[in-house]
C-alpha cells in the first residue's frame, strides 16, 4: 500500500527557519547569510565591513567553523557582538544553532545580523536561515567555473561577490566568464567585485548592503 | 558531505509516518531529489545505507527520484526542462524563464505493508 506523505525532507529545519524570519521581520533585523569555499575570504569581507560601520550601528555577527574560534575573535576586535558557532563536524548552519545563539546573545533590533556560514559550496546551501538574503563569494584564485560545478547554492544566492580582487593581475581569472557562468545557472544573480585588502570596490557592497536593508525595514514596517 | 543529516532527516520522517500505522511495516520511502538541491544521489544511498545498518530499519528501502531542473517561459508560458544549462525557451526561443522545478528535497511516499488481518 502506498502512502503519500508530501512532506520536506528538511521541514524541521524550514519550520524553524520560518520562525526566524517571522522574530527578524517583527523586530526590524535584516539578516544576510554569507556562503562560500575555505578561503574565499568571508571573514576578511566581514572585517572591513565592521569597520566601515559606525559602533552605535546595531550589528551582531554569528560566525560558522567546525573547529576554532579563531574567526570570532578577528571580528571581535570591532566593538560590535559577535559569537562564534563551533558546529564540531558539522558542514553547515541549520536554522536551530541560529536560533540557540540568537537567543544566547539576547540581540534584539532592529538592527543587521550578519551570518557566516561554514566554508563550504555545498551543503549551507540547503539549510534555509530565514535569512534575507544568501550572499555568495567566489575569489579570483578560483576557477571561473564554480557556478557551474556548484549551481545549488549560485541559484538560490542573491548576490555574488567576487574577491580578492586586487590579485588580478597575478592570476589568470576572467571575471566576465566567471559571471556569465553564473548567469546562466541564475540570470537574475547580482554581482559586485571588491578587494577587502586595497577597499576597491567596497563602496559598492555597502550602498548595496545598505539599499537592502532600507528595503527591508519598509517591507517590515509595512507587514508589523 | 551533508548527506548523513539528509538520510537521518528522511528516517526521522519514516518513524513519525511510521507511527500512523501501527503494526504496519515500512517497506520502502519514495523522495525527490532535484538537481539543484546540492544533494548527491549515491552519496545518499551510502548515507542512508550506513544509519539503517544493524537497525530496525536495515530492509527499509530509499526509493529515489531524481528531478531536473525546470523553467516555465514567461513569454510564452511554455515549461521545459533545462539541459546543459540552456534557459532559452525551446518553444519562442526567450531567454526570459523562471523556474518552476529542481530544488526538490521532499519525502514523496512510503510504501507500507499491513499485517494480515487475523482470521
Amino acid at each position: 500500500m502506498r502512502e503519500v506523505v508530501e512532506k520536506k525532507v528538511l521541514s524541521e529545519n524550514d519550520r524553524l527557519a520560518a520562525e526566524l524570519r517571522h522574530r527578524y521581520r517583527e523586530q526590524n533585523i535584516l539578516c544576510v547569510n554569507f556562503i562560500s569555499s575555505p578561503g574565499s575570504g568571508k571573514t576578511a569581507l566581514l572585517e572591513k565591513t565592521l569597520a566601515s560601520l559606525a559602533p552605535s550601528q546595531p550589528v551582531a555577527v554569528l560566525t560558522g567553523d567546525i573547529q576554532t574560534d579563531n574567526d570570532a575573535r578577528r571580528l571581535s576586535r570591532y566593538g560590535f557582538p559577535v559569537r562564534q558557532i563551533v558546529t564540531g563536524g558539522t558542514c553547515h548552519l541549520d536554522a536551530r544553532m541560529i536560533d540557540r545563539h540568537l537567543t544566547e546573545m539576547n540581540f534584539r533590533g532592529p538592527g543587521l545580523l550578519l551570518v557566516e556560514n561554514v566554508g563550504n559550496l555545498v551543503c549551507p546551501s540547503s539549510y534555509d536561515l530565514g535569512e534575507a538574503a544568501k550572499i555568495v563569494l567566489l575569489s579570483v584564485t578560483e576557477g571561473e567555473d564554480k557556478p557551474l560545478k556548484y549551481p545549488g547554492i549560485f541559484h538560490r544566492a542573491s548576490l555574488m561577490i567576487l574577491t580578492k580582487t586586487d590579485l588580478l593581475p597575478h592570476v589568470d581569472f576572467q571575471p566576465d566568464l566567471a559571471l556569465g557562468n553564473a548567469r546562466k545557472v541564475h540570470p537574475e544573480i547580482e554581482y559586485i567585485a571588491l578587494s577587502s585588502r586595497t577597499g576597491d570596490g567596497f563602496d559598492k557592497w555597502l550602498a548595496w548592503l545598505d539599499a537592502l536593508q532600507r528595503k527591508f525595514q519598509q517591507t517590515a514596517a509595512a507587514t508589523n | 558531505m551533508h548527506e548523513i543529516g539528509i538520510a537521518t532527516s528522511i528516517l526521522e520522517c519514516v518513524a513519525a509516518e511510521a507511527q500512523r500505522h501501527p503494526g504496519a511495516q515500512v517497506i520502502a520511502v519514495g523522495v525527490r531529489i532535484g538537481e539543484l538541491a546540492a544533494v548527491d544521489k549515491d552519496a545518499l544511498d551510502f548515507a542512508f545505507e550506513c544509519i539503517t545498518r544493524d537497525t530496525e530499519w536495515e530492509h527499509l528501502k530509499l526509493e529515489v527520484e531524481w528531478c531536473p531542473r525546470r523553467q516555465k517561459c514567461l513569454a510564452c508560458d511554455e515549461e521545459f526542462v533545462v539541459r546543459e544549462l540552456d534557459l532559452a525557451c525551446p518553444r519562442c526561443g526567450a531567454d526570459n524563464s523562471t523556474c518552476i522545478g529542481g530544488t526538490e528535497l521532499d519525502i514523496a511516499y512510503l510504501e507500507l505493508e499491513e499485517p494480515c488481518a487475523k482470521s
